[in-house]
């Protein structure tokens, strides 16, 4: 094999961002003191700290004592959740939540209801949309604390009714959270939300920093063991020299970000016109207009998902799955179940800055000759 | 009641929609498949192939042979 790998699983972790590099490396000289303290040393890990939250908060559009860095996008989702909760149980102990958030939601999820609490999911249609009358129907309900809404779906790039959901949830005084993880640093944010949270590998910065944000006059509790750092939302001291790489690379990728939209939205759009043309019985999914620019799921007829994987890493590719078929799951992806569409052989294709036309195509040109082969090896062709 | 039933108990995904797909051509028109099938993914699966096949798809069941999906050949 002598082509070069071709990395398509963006929308997992996307290869750091040159500026995240060189800001990680310049904290790690210079900003490795705790900033909490009182010394030289500390003062200027505080600064660095304090201009980290500055920037961030310039680019979600939120005031910078709002912002908060956590240790992951899945502990801010969680503190996201439980936090709204706990801020607002005197009102009830009901979560609405789509049936398509990330696991991160679904498990705090899970949580809550183990404690006594309940959680009432709200379906999407085909293409992974918000049933808004649903949506609308169940924040109504008596004893709602929380409203939980993903800005589009982390795996099938389908974008959310954000607006609409929050002006919902804004007439009968439900806060909403919105995971914005597949969203910060790519597309303009929606507005009307009240606590948000993102993942600064999905953006280029480095892996382990999330972002939670709670926008003033929030209901909203910490529900971790107390602790003052990050305005006592998050325990622990911060990964100070990731926070400023996420943060210098947040601020790098959103100044980019509507030019790399356009390209990477134009090559998804030729990622699904040529699989649904090329690749026989394959069911391209989620909406075609209303989507991520930078992410495309389809599921391919009678191919086991993590046969199809494999193959594809033989040839270079590196791409994700929903299926169940995936050893590491016995469960399809909640997310495609919710959508009724088919869940084996399941890809999902996500692009990032050094994504080339080049790389799309080669992976184009490939594709259908793997899915070919390993439906031979299955005797399944002309099924 | 199904025509035949087709046991795809303990098979892993593919295999219950290869099994139902491979069946389907073998039997008349109009005749009803029970596939019984454990794993959680032929829930969705066996509807959505339906609906690329222009199958129909007429429900499924939880009877004592664990769950079982029903399919009429309609073409
Ligand atoms: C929509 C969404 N929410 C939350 C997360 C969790 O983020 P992290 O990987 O930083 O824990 C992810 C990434 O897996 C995601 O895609």
């Amino acid at each position: 094999m002598s082509a070069p790998p071709v990395y398509l699983d963006a929308a997992t972790a996307a290869p750091m961002h040159p500026v995240a590099r060189q800001a990680l490396l310049a904290a790690l000289d210079d900003g490795w003191a705790d900033p909490g303290k009182l010394y030289t040393q500390a003062r200027r890990a505080r600064q660095l700290l304090d201009a980290a939250r500055e920037a961030t908060a310039l680019t979600l559009g939120v005031r910078a004592d709002e912002v908060s860095f956590t240790p992951s996008g899945t502990t801010a989702a969680h503190g996201a959740v439980l936090g709204g909760l706990a801020g607002r149980r005197r009102f009830g102990s009901t979560l609405v939540h789509s049936a398509i958030e990330h696991s991160a939601v679904l498990h705090a999820a899970e949580r809550h209801v183990g404690a006594g609490g309940t959680a009432a999911a709200v379906p999407v249609d085909r293409l992974g949309r918000l049933d808004l009358t649903a949506w609308s129907t169940a924040v109504r309900a008596p004893g709602v604390a929380l409203a939980a809404l993903i800005t589009a779906s982390h795996e099938v790039g389908t974008v959310q009714p954000v607006a609409e959901a929050a002006a919902a949830c804004a007439d009968v005084g439900v806060p909403l959270y919105v995971d914005a993880a597949q969203s910060v640093g790519r597309v303009p944010l929606p507005a009307g939300w009240s606590v948000l949270t993102a993942s600064a590998h999905k953006w280029g910065g480095p892996p382990g920093v999330g972002l939670l944000a709670v926008r003033k006059g929030t209901r909203w509790e910490s529900p971790w063991p107390a602790d003052e750092r990050e305005s006592g939302r998050t325990p622990g001291v911060v990964n100070l020299p990731a926070v400023v790489a996420a943060a210098a690379s947040l601020r790098a990728a959103a100044a980019d970000a509507a030019a790399e939209a356009a390209r990477l939205a134009d090559l998804v759009d030729r990622v699904r016109e040529r699989v649904a043309a090329e690749v026989p019985d394959v069911e391209v999914v989620g909406d075609p207009v209303l989507r991520l620019p930078h992410l495309v799921t389809f599921s391919c007829l009678y191919v086991d998902g993590e046969a199809l994987l494999h193959a594809l890493d033989r040839r270079g590719f590196a791409v994700s799955s929903g299926s169940s078929c995936t050893s590491s799951t016995l469960r399809p992806s909640h997310v495609l179940e919710a959508m009724g569409v088919l869940s084996h052989g399941n890809v999902r294709v996500s692009l990032h800055r050094e994504t080339t036309e080049a790389d799309v195509e080669r992976f184009l040109t490939e594709l259908p000759g793997i899915v070919a082969g390993l439906r031979a090896e299955a005797g399944v062709v002309g099924l | 009641m199904p025509d035949e039933v087709i046991d795809c108990r303990g098979q892993r995904c593919p295999l219950p929609v290869i099994a139902a797909a491979r069946r389907m051509p073998e039997v008349p028109v109009g005749t009803v498949v029970r596939v019984l099938a454990d794993d959680p993914a032929a829930a969705v699966d066996i509807p959505a192939w339906c609906r690329m096949r222009g199958q129909e798809f007429l429900g499924s069941v939880n009877g004592p042979d664990g769950p079982a999906y029903d399919v009429r050949r309609t073409h």
